[in-house]
This record gives structure tokens, C-alpha cells and sequence, in this order.
């Protein structure tokens, strides 16, 4: 367990910066998202944690050891691989036991920590089977257990579950997260999966070109996007741009969206497709909530959840509806939408 | 099922054909006839009358000159195998790992370069460098303060530095395609998990080439135990090996049965040795 810390750290190759003095603390115990699209940097500075790679600039350090120079094998690290990098010319057993024996722990010691970590990730049964004669998921629990067995200060996951498909990929996200809060081991993982972001971590960091441009619990992340990109990328948003007024914004076609905690000189502002409600008609609107009306323009029908493209005087709206069973308006109708100002976020930088 | 067998089988026959009917034509006639010619006393067109005997295969056994001579040039081939791969598996691993783009097509190229020219040329350009007074010794005296005389030529070192030269891109390229297949995340797994360099080397890397090692030693080692060019040119009254006693048996003793008998007598040989190399390989690539 411990604490790692990176500061101004800076990255090129070649002309291309991938990353751009990011600074970042990883709490002791924690699970860290790294989040980002492809060519954010995330996976460069999961390396150059890793020691893999060297930053141009800045400190990486772990527990307060500088370690910017240390090379990979003297970091202490765990590392879980996005091809999870099994070893084929072993067994499971020899794969979980190799970052032991090359330290030259003794073999009955080494043998019992090794049976220990296979059971954590249940698989106790399968020591003698070879990475090949194993499911994707089961490939995965192996990898998992030779990144911790050697009791690491720090477990780094490179996009582990991008190899699995859905259901599966569920699964391990509760069993990672199990066993992460079992060892109770700092975990930096790096995603490209905003769901998994979301639901795994106690803090995100999203990257965008080589920069930080966002950090904090999943919650508020999400509630409160700094950005349109950390709004549009961490789940998704209606942008509303207009003019800065007193209290909110003027959108072009005149409408007044009202903001509860209004920046000044801020033009647009974010809303969740989630949070605008459709108002059955007669029915009353909470008073102070920002009001639209609008004509349905699309309908996508996912099951528990309809999505609505709803026009209003030009701007176009997405907004989401539980399939609760109610009446649900269909194409063409004309709907009332509102929402809270508290839903509305000021958006200050792209 | 079985239609569909048939079927691929139908379609692999125009393919194959060529092939097999080279091979028959080429290798296997030839070949038979050489069995035939290690059984009789003497050739049937030099009119002399002739008969079959088991006499060729004896006289192996008999002169223990033909064993020795057979295990020196065992032993030959054992020691440029050796250094072929100390040349070429750091090679191959530069190129497989270190090297990318431009850089390793023109490295690369240097290696495969051996395999464009004569292979005659290449052994007696050979000799105008080892020989006393050629290129080495020229050079080393003119960079050394003191005088050394380096006279390689017609000596066992000078035999096994030119096959080594012959040899040696073929264990770089059977190195270099088991290296290539390794992924590097392995290797970084590895390192990640506190092996240093050598450790990885030594647990990941060599037993997952090892099937390439074992390809290009096999691929190096039959011929070189065969080899009569090379002892011959640089090693003059020192390069008798079994080789050049087989040549000599065609193209000056013209004892042709008796060549042809020491010929099955070394192909069985190094067939003994590839059936003991074998299951090593069966095992490093289970």
C-alpha cells in the first residue's frame, strides 16, 4: 500500500507531446481511473508509473521515494497487462509464482503464497493448466494474481477488461473491485470506458491530449463536468451555447436558461439527457425549473430506456426516459420539457 | 465429411504436384541410386565385371580412420553451431526487439548478404584475410605498437571462422521469427514483476525462441558435418574431414561405392542426432 504521487510531469515523442505537465496524487488504498480517449496519454503515464518508460520532466514518486529513474523491476509494481501477458511456456501455478522466484523466495513459502493468491481469485483448481487451456476471463483472475502476489506498493491495470465481452466484463468489474478492497492495494487503472470509470474507481482523472483537464470522486465528476469535452465523455450532455445574462445564459432563438450556480461571463452550460423531464400534459412543473417546448423529432427504443430528440425552436435536445410503463410520447408530439436549475451546469473552457 | 476430405485433397494435388515431381526427379532417383552403387564392387559402365557386397559399409568399421575422421567433423560441426548461435541469436534479438522501421530492412540486408554471393568467392576472399601478410594480419600489425604474425590460413580456426561466415544467417533468421512472435508485453510482464535483464533473458525469452535455436542449429549442423569446400580452401593438410574423404571417393579415388556408402553411413548419423534433438524441441514448444 501506498501513496503515489506524480508532479509536472511532462512526456514527447518527437514533436508529438503526449503528456503535458500533468500533476496527479493517488491516495493511499485508492482506486484511481485514468480515463481518456485514445491519444489522451493515459497509458503513457500508466508506463512511465510503471517504469517502462522515463518522463522528460517532472517526479514520479511512490511513498515519497523518488522513483522517475528507477528502473521497472525495482519499482515494486504490479502490472496487469491489457493482453494480460501470460507467460505460455508455464503453467497458472509457475506464471503466479514467477515474480517470487525471481526474488529467490523459498519454495514452500512460495508454493503456499501462490495457492493463497490463486483461491483469492478463485481458481485454486487450475494451477497446472497452461495459460492456453484457460477461458478469457479465468486468464485474466491469473494475471490479476501474479500482478499481487508479490505484494506490490502499487497495482497498475492497463484497460484489463477491454479483452472480455459484456456480461463477463460486468462480472470481473464487482470481482476486481472484490479483490482490490481485500488486499486493499492502490490501484491506478486506465479505461477508456466511462461506465467502468464510474462504477470501479473512488476517484477519476480524465486526460485529454497530454493534459489533466478534470480530477475527482466518480459522483462529482459527473455531476459537475468543468468542460464540455469532461461533460460529453464522462457520460453524455446536451451543450447549450448562448450569451452570458444575469443569472444564466440567452440562447439564440431567445429562450433564457436559468443556471443555479451561474459563472460570470459564462456562455454555455451543460444538462444530462437524463435529468429534463417530459411533462405529461396539464400536469404542473416545479416552479423554477428551465422550461422548453419542443416537438419530438427521433425515438430510440433501448428497452428500460427510450431516448427522445426533441427540437425546440432550433435546438436540439436529448433527453432520456425510464420505460416505466406510462404513456410515452411518440414522433411528432409536442412535448413540455423542463428541468432544475440545479441540472444545469455552467460550462467555463472546452 | 469424408467428401469434403476428398475434396481438399482434389484441390491440393495440382498444387503439390510440381513439387513432389521435382523431388522425385531430383532427390529421389539420384538417391536410389546411390543406395544401389554403396552395395556393389564396382561401377556396371566401366565395363569391369561387378557384384554386390556389404564390403563399402565394412570397411567403415573397419579403418577406425573413417569414425574418427566422421566424429572430428561431428565435432566441427558441433563448435560452428555453437558459435553461430553466439553471433546470431544477440543479432536476431536486436533485430527482432531493439531495431525498428529502416533501420533493421538495412541491418537486416548485412546479414542476408552472405546468401547473394558465391559461395566459393566468400571462402576465398576469406583466405586473402587470414592468410600471412593478407588483410587481418596487415591490420592488426599496422594498429598494434608491437609486431604479431597472424597466419590463420590452413588452420582448424580458419575452417570454423568460414562456415561460421556461411552459417550464420540462417540461425539470425530462425532466431529472428521465434523472437519476432514473442509478444513484448511478455517481456515487460516480466520485468514488471522484478525480473532483472537477465533473468528475463534466461526464463522468457530463450524458452520461448528455443524452437527457433533448435530449427537453426538442425538447419546449420547437417550440412556443416557434410562441409568439404570449406575444409578444403582454408584449411588445406589440416581440413580433412569426413566430407572431403566422401569427395574424394567421387572425384578423385572415383571409388563411387565407397562414397556412396560413407554417404548413408553420415546421413544415418546426423538422422541419430535430429531423433535425439527432437524430443527437446517436442517439449519446448508443448
Amino acid at each position: 500500500m501506498a501513496h503515489v504521487s506524480v508532479r509536472n510531469v511532462s512526456r514527447s515523442f518527437g514533436a508529438h507531446k503526449a503528456l503535458d505537465d500533468v500533476s496527479i496524487d493517488f491516495p493511499d488504498g485508492g482506486f484511481y481511473a485514468l480515463l481518456g480517449p485514445s491519444g489522451s496519454g493515459k497509458t503513457t503515464l500508466l508506463r512511465l508509473i510503471a517504469g517502462f518508460d522515463f518522463p522528460d520532466e517532472g517526479q514520479i514518486a511512490i511513498d515519497g521515494d523518488s522513483v522517475e529513474r528507477v528502473p521497472v523491476e525495482k519499482r515494486r509494481i504490479g502490472m496487469m497487462f491489457q493482453n494480460y501477458a501470460l507467460f505460455p511456456n508455464m503453467s497458472v501455478r509457475d506464471n503466479v509464482g514467477f515474480g517470487l522466484s525471481v526474488r529467490g523466495e523459498p519454495r514452500h513459502k512460495m508454493a503456499a503464497e501462490v495457492q493463497a493468491a490463486l483461491d483469492l481469485v478463485q481458481l485454486g483448481s487450475l494451477g497446472e493448466r497452461r495459460p492456453h487451456q484457460l477461458s478469457g476471463g479465468q486468464r485474466q483472475r491469473v494475471a490479476l494474481a501474479r500482478a499481487f502476489v508479490t505484494r506490490p506498493r502499487v497495482l497498475l491495470l492497463d484497460e484489463p477488461l477491454s479483452a472480455l465481452d459484456k456480461a463477463l466484463r460486468v462480472d470481473m468489474q464487482f470481482e476486481l473491485k472484490r479483490i482490490q478492497r481485500e488486499i486493499g492495494i492502490t490501484t491506478i487503472f486506465v479505461t477508456h470506458d466511462q461506465e467502468e470509470a464510474l462504477t470501479m474507481s473512488d476517484r477519476i482523472g480524465i486526460l485529454r491530449d497530454g493534459r489533466l483537464v478534470q480530477e475527482g470522486p466518480p459522483d462529482e465528476t459527473y455531476e459537475r463536468p468543468g468542460s464540455a469535452f469532461a461533460a460529453t465523455f464522462l457520460g453524455d450532455a446536451n451543450i447549450c451555447e448562448g450569451i452570458a445574462i444575469e443569472g444564466g445564459i440567452r440562447l439564440a432563438n431567445g429562450t433564457e436558461i436559468n443556471i443555479e450556480k451561474p459563472v460570470k461571463g459564462c456562455t454555455r452550460c451543460a444538462i444530462r439527457p437524463e435529468r429534463i423531464r417530459i411533462a405529461t400534459s396539464g400536469a404542473p412543473i416545479p416552479a423554477g425549473d428551465n422550461r422548453l417546448h419542443g416537438t419530438i423529432l427521433r425515438r430510440v427504443f433501448a428497452g428500460n430506456i427510450i431516448t427522445y430528440f426533441v427540437d425546440c425552436s432550433g435546438l436540439e435536445l436529448k433527453v432520456l426516459v425510464q420505460n416505466d410503463g406510462s404513456i410515452q410520447p411518440y414522433i411528432n408530439d409536442a412535448v413540455r420539457l423542463h428541468w432544475s436549475k440545479a441540472s444545469t451546469v455552467p460550462i467555463v473552457s472546452d | 465429411m469424408a467428401g469434403q476430405r476428398r475434396n481438399e485433397i482434389g484441390r491440393a494435388v495440382p498444387l503439390l504436384a510440381p513439387a513432389y515431381l521435382w523431388l522425385t526427379v531430383a532427390i529421389f532417383l539420384p538417391l536410389s541410386a546411390m543406395i544401389f552403387f554403396s552395395f556393389m564392387t564396382g561401377l556396371p559402365n566401366t565395363g569391369k565385371p561387378w557384384s554386390f557386397t556389404l564390403q563399402n559399409y565394412a570397411a567403415f568399421f573397419q579403418e577406425d580412420i573413417y569414425w574418427r575422421l566422421l566424429l572430428s567433423s561431428l565435432r566441427l560441426a558441433a563448435e560452428v553451431t555453437f558459435w553461430c548461435l553466439i553471433i546470431g541469436f544477440p543479432a536476431a534479438y536486436a533485430l527482432a526487439k531493439l531495431l525498428k522501421g529502416r533501420m533493421r530492412e538495412a541491418i537486416f540486408l548485412l546479414i542476408i548478404l552472405p546468401f547473394w554471393s558465391n559461395g566459393l568467392v566468400r571462402i576465398f576472399s576469406w583466405a586473402m584475410v587470414l592468410r600471412e601478410g593478407g588483410l587481418l594480419d596487415t591490420t592488426l600489425n599496422a594498429i598494434l605498437p608491437f609486431k604479431i604474425s597472424i597466419d590463420l590460413m590452413y588452420s582448424y580456426p580458419a575452417i570454423v571462422i568460414g562456415l561460421v561466415h556461411s552459417y550464420v544467417p540462417y540461425m539470425v533468421l530462425t532466431c529472428y521469427l521465434t523472437l519476432q512472435a514473442i509478444d513484448d508485453s511478455l517481456i515487460e510482464a516480466a520485468r514488471s514483476l522484478g525480473a532483472s535483464r537477465w533473468q528475463t533473458l534466461r526464463r522468457i525469452i530463450v524458452p520461448l525462441a528455443l524452437p527457433g535455436v533448435i530449427a537453426g542449429a538442425a538447419l546449420i549442423f547437417v550440412p556443416v558435418v557434410g562441409s568439404f569446400m570449406e575444409p578444403r580452401i582454408l584449411g588445406g593438410r589440416t581440413g580433412t574431414f569426413y566430407g572431403t574423404v566422401i569427395e574424394d571417393q567421387f572425384v578423385a579415388v572415383f571409388n563411387w561405392p565407397l562414397g556412396a556408402a560413407l554417404s548413408f553411413i553420415l546421413l544415418a548419423v546426423v538422422l541419430v542426432v535430429l531423433a535425439l534433438a527432437s524430443p527437446v524441441l517436442r517439449r519446448a514448444t508443448s
